[in-house]
Parts: structure tokens; sequence; C-alpha cells
């Protein structure tokens, strides 16, 4: 059966390119200078890297039942992911575990001053 | 539609959704799965309530697809560089906080554009504001200002390719002003698109409420 060489070789290069993405993941979290760029690390390359170990699967057995749970697993890593990766850092820029003489521009810093600054002096302006 | 009706009608989406992602889960189709599939959906909505999300008033099938495929292409792309940057022993990127103003007003949008913001790489969305609509990403490897101008553009372009797909008729009208301002041409005209605008005037920026934007 040639057909089911074809899909071998697919799966193969698949999971080849889902393990590199998610080794280079982990390269990043290692070498990244400050917990918001490593999330790009830890969360990013991961979402491909899993999408293409997820395709290898399905090329590999080829049933709707496979399909359909890797399906889920999919939808529900791109769900949560980026909800995850926002709360930490959110979290990392509130305890300023950021290095800011790698950033080009803070466009938020004003704005997140203003606030505490708010909260601080006047409780009338605490935003309800 | 109002009242009981109203939110009941709301939940069907919703309900339908549920009952699907139960299937999946169990791999087949049967009498047995989707009654159960269905008592389960209606338990986890009581149990679990969420405040109901208004859902758009137009769909554009192609501009989904569109979008799905563009968001794809942009993933497995951004992840390579993302990867590159990772191994790249050069130099450490430099990046930037960026506050980027939507055009749209909804809920919806907003948490769409979002998301897919955020799953693409390279960018991370540090603080969300629902009261004004700014998103706050942290973008990597901006070396240049010319740079950061691209990664705001970029989602600028993501949320049109959502709004064109799902957005409301709303969504349409404050893209396309926000487009004339930058002296674009409109994403959307259109006989339904203009008959809708002339019915219901513009609600500024600081008087729309998420839940009562447009009674019918």
């Amino acid at each position: 059966m040639t057909a089911d060489i074809w899909f071998e070789v697919a799966s193969s290069v698949c999971l080849l390119i889902g393990a590199l993405l998610s080794l280079a993941a982990g390269i990043g979290l290692l070498r990244f200078p400050d917990a918001l760029s490593r999330m790009h690390a830890a969360t990013k390359p991961q979402i491909a890297g899993l999408a293409f170990i997820l395709l290898a699967v399905a090329l590999e057995q080829r049933n709707w039942a496979t399909v359909s749970t890797l399906f889920l697993v999919m939808l529900f890593q791109m769900l949560t992911a980026p909800v995850a990766a926002h709360m930490i850092g959110r979290a990392a820029y509130r305890t300023r575990h950021l290095r800011r003489e790698l950033l080009l521009t803070d466009e938020l810093a004003d704005v997140v001053d203003r606030a505490s600054h708010d909260l601080a002096t006047d409780p009338a302006t605490r935003p309800k | 539609m109002s009242g009981v009706r109203g939110s009941i009608w709301r939940q069907v989406p919703l309900l339908v959704w549920l009952v699907v992602l139960w299937l999946f889960l169990w791999d087949q189709v049967s009498v047995l799965s989707i009654v159960t599939g269905l008592v389960l959906a209606l338990l986890v909505t009581r149990v679990f309530y969420l405040p109901p999300v208004e859902l758009p008033d137009r769909v554009n099938p192609l501009g989904v697809l569109l979008f799905i495929v563009r968001f794809i292409v942009d993933l497995v792309r951004a992840s390579f560089q993302v990867a590159w940057m990772a191994i790249d022993p050069r130099r450490v990127p430099t990046s930037s906080i960026i506050a980027v103003q939507l055009s749209t007003k909804s809920d919806l949008s907003l948490t769409l554009t979002a998301l897919a913001v955020s799953l693409v790489p390279g960018s991370l969305i540090v603080e969300a504001d629902r009261q004004d609509d700014i998103l706050y990403l942290h973008a990597l490897g901006t070396e240049t200002p010319e740079d950061v101008e691209q990664v705001r553009a970029g989602v600028l372009a993501v949320e049109e390719r959502i709004v064109r797909a799902i957005g409301s008729r709303d969504d349409v009208r404050r893209v396309n002003l926000s487009r004339a301002e930058r002296s674009l041409p409109p994403l959307i005209t259109g006989r339904r698109q203009s008959a809708w605008e002339s019915r219901h005037p513009m609600v500024p920026a600081e008087q729309y409420t998420p839940e009562g934007g447009y009674p019918e």
C-alpha cells in the first residue's frame, strides 16, 4: 500500500516539526530575559508545536473518533493558553518582573501609574 | 423578544454547543448520548450561570473562512519566527508594550481579537481595557518604532477580519468610521448595512453599554 507509506511520511514530518518547535520553546524559556518574554516561549511555539503533533497523530490513526478528540484537545488548548498567559503576564507586569532597559516603549506605564496614584491618594476617585 | 423567552433563545447556541462537545467526548452519536448530553447541558448552564453574550446579528461564512485561513498562516509563520528568536545566539530580542485602540465596542469582538492576537506568537495581551476598548500587548522582537507601528496595524487588521466574519452591524459601522478617519475605504458596505444604520442612530462610545446597545 503506497498510500500508507505517504501517510507515515507526512505523520513523521509533522511529528519532527512539532518536536523542534517545542524544543525551541524550551530554549526560549531559558534564554529570554524577563518574565513577559518567557511567556511568549512558554505559550506560543507550543501552540503550533502541539498542532503539528496532533496532526501527526491524526494522520497516523485516520479515524473520526480520534480526530474529534484531538480537535477538542486543540480547541481547549487554544482557549485556555491565552487566558493563562494573560493572567501571568498581568501579574508579572504589576509586580515589575520585567527588564525595562530591554523595552523599546511602554505605553501601559502611564495608565498603571495614574491608576495606582489615584488609588493611593484619593479614595473618592477609586473606580467602582 | 423580551423577558424569559428572550433569555431561553439566547441560550440555545450554548446548549447545542455543549451537546456537540459531549458527543465529541463520547465519540458516538446515539439516543442515549444525545439525551444525557442534553440533560447535562441544561444542568451545567443552570449551575454554572454565565452572563449572556450579545451574539452578532450577521455572519459572513466567507469572512469566517478567510479569518481562519489567515489565522493559521499567521500562527505557523510567527511560531517559526519566535522559535528562531529563541535559538538565535547573536542577540536578545527587544520588546515593547503597545497600546492598541480598537474600533469596535462589543465584548465579543474585543474577546476574539484578544484571543487571536494572543495565540499568534510574538504578542501577548498584558491588559485589556473593556471600558475604552484598548488592548495592551507585549510584543517580542520590536527593534525599531516602525516595528511597533507594524504590530499595531497588525492587531487592527485582525480586528477587521473578525468584524468582516462575525462582527455585528454596529461593529461594522465603527470599523468603517475608523477606516474613514485613516482615509481607507470602508470594510463592508451594502443595502442592509445602510438600512440598519439609518434605523439605529449611532451611540457615542462613552454612552455605549454592552447590555443595552440597540433594542429591537
